[in-house]
């Protein structure tokens, strides 16, 4: 069994202070995992587990989707935001701005749901902050 | 140019379209190559080095032999000349000229093979940090593409379940929906938390006789009563 459906199972059935995890696994080469907190359910999370980390991903929005003459000043807002934001960064992956966590992969159970919450969070505040750059 | 400025470049640059990976898998065939090539040579490198360092020693030990023939000769000479043999003494030195010629050429092997020894120790360390940066740099590269390929499933999964990611303003409207439905839920709970007081209240009035409608049976009837007078 590999790392993410053992993760499946176990998210399934835990309630982590009152969250509970919607997962979803998505098939391909690369073995994805779809994680709805519940409570927080508009951001869902992406979980990738690599050789070296277990990396939980939220897109926030499509780059088109700022303003174009302010994403040099978004840019700036999302590093200067980084170090606060407890456990999450931002970033970019392809198109979309992102917000995400970093693991090590002997990272526990209890902290994994940390993550997940934290993160999902997290995506709700940058969202936030996020949409006086909207289009 | 390292991984990491390559990976930058290629951002930055926007040449990429989504599914080209950063580095192609030839790229990453190339550096695991170069990993294993290393690791060899190290092995090589380790193999070298227990033999430069066996042969130092036994050349070492060869140094310390001629050292002390070279003593016991100067002794045996001293005692010729002691006895006033001067042509033994002579011959004793002439033996210990034999021995201090070996012994330089000793020498220079020594100082030879631990120049090796230095190299070889060199080279060790410097394939283990190549070995060390291109495994980290390999990760990187295959993190990037554990994203990428991520990202492209993801995307193609929402739109074959006929959605796409959210955009932003669709996200915030549903946390806003969200909130405000919380928002009226909690309202709507302090209503009834209020209306349950009310009644409360008037449970109260009623016991203290302040306040009620319901009449007894008792009212009634005099009210009948004095209906029929």
């Amino acid at each position: 069994m590999t790392q993410i459906q053992e993760l499946t199972i176990q998210l399934g059935q835990v309630n982590y202070e009152g969250h509970t995890f919607n997962c979803l696994p998505i098939h391909g080469e690369q073995e994805v995992l779809q994680v709805i907190v519940s409570e927080l359910d508009a951001m869902p999370i992406f979980v990738t587990i690599t050789e070296t980390q277990i990396l939980c991903i939220t897109y926030l929005c499509k780059q088109a989707e700022i303003q174009p003459g302010r994403m040099a000043d978004l840019n700036k807002t999302m590093l200067e935001l980084n170090v606060a934001m407890p456990l999450s960064s931002f970033a970019i992956v392809e198109d979309y701005y992102v917000v995400f966590g970093a693991m090590a992969t002997s990272s526990n159970f209890d902290d994994i749901c940390r993550e997940l919450i934290t993160l999902a969070s997290n995506a709700y505040d940058a969202l936030e902050a996020l949409e006086e750059y909207l289009v | 140019m390292s991984v990491l400025n390559k990976i930058w470049t290629a951002l930055r640059g926007g040449v990429r379209e989504m599914g080209d990976a950063i580095v192609d898998s030839n790229g990453i065939r190339i550096f695991e190559q170069e990993i294993i090539d290393a690791k060899n040579s190290i092995q090589q490198a380790k193999t070298n080095l227990t033999e430069v360092m066996a042969r130092k020693m036994q050349a070492e030990r060869k140094v310390s032999k001629l050292v002390e023939d070279i003593r016991t000769h100067e002794g045996y000479a001293g005692k010729a000349l002691d006895q006033g043999d001067e042509a033994l003494a002579l011959e004793v030195a002439g033996k210990i000229a034999t021995f201090e010629a070996d012994k330089r050429e000793q020498d220079a092997i020594v100082a030879r093979l631990t120049g090796q020894v230095e190299q070889l120790k060199a080279h060790i360390k410097k394939a283990e940090k190549l070995i060390a940066d291109h495994e980290r740099e390999l990760s990187i590269v295959r993190t990037t593409e554990s994203v990428q390929k991520a990202t492209e499933q993801v995307v193609e999964n929402v739109a074959a379940n006929n959605s796409s990611l959210n955009t932003a303003r669709e996200s915030l409207e549903r946390i806003k929906a969200r909130q405000e439905m919380k928002q009226d839920q909690l309202e709507a709970g302090e209503l009834l938390d209020k209306e349950f007081a009310g009644n409360d209240l008037d449970n109260k009035l009623e016991e203290a006789g302040i306040k009620g409608e319901a009449a007894s049976a008792a009212d009634i009837l005099a009210r009948i009563k004095a209906g029929k007078q």
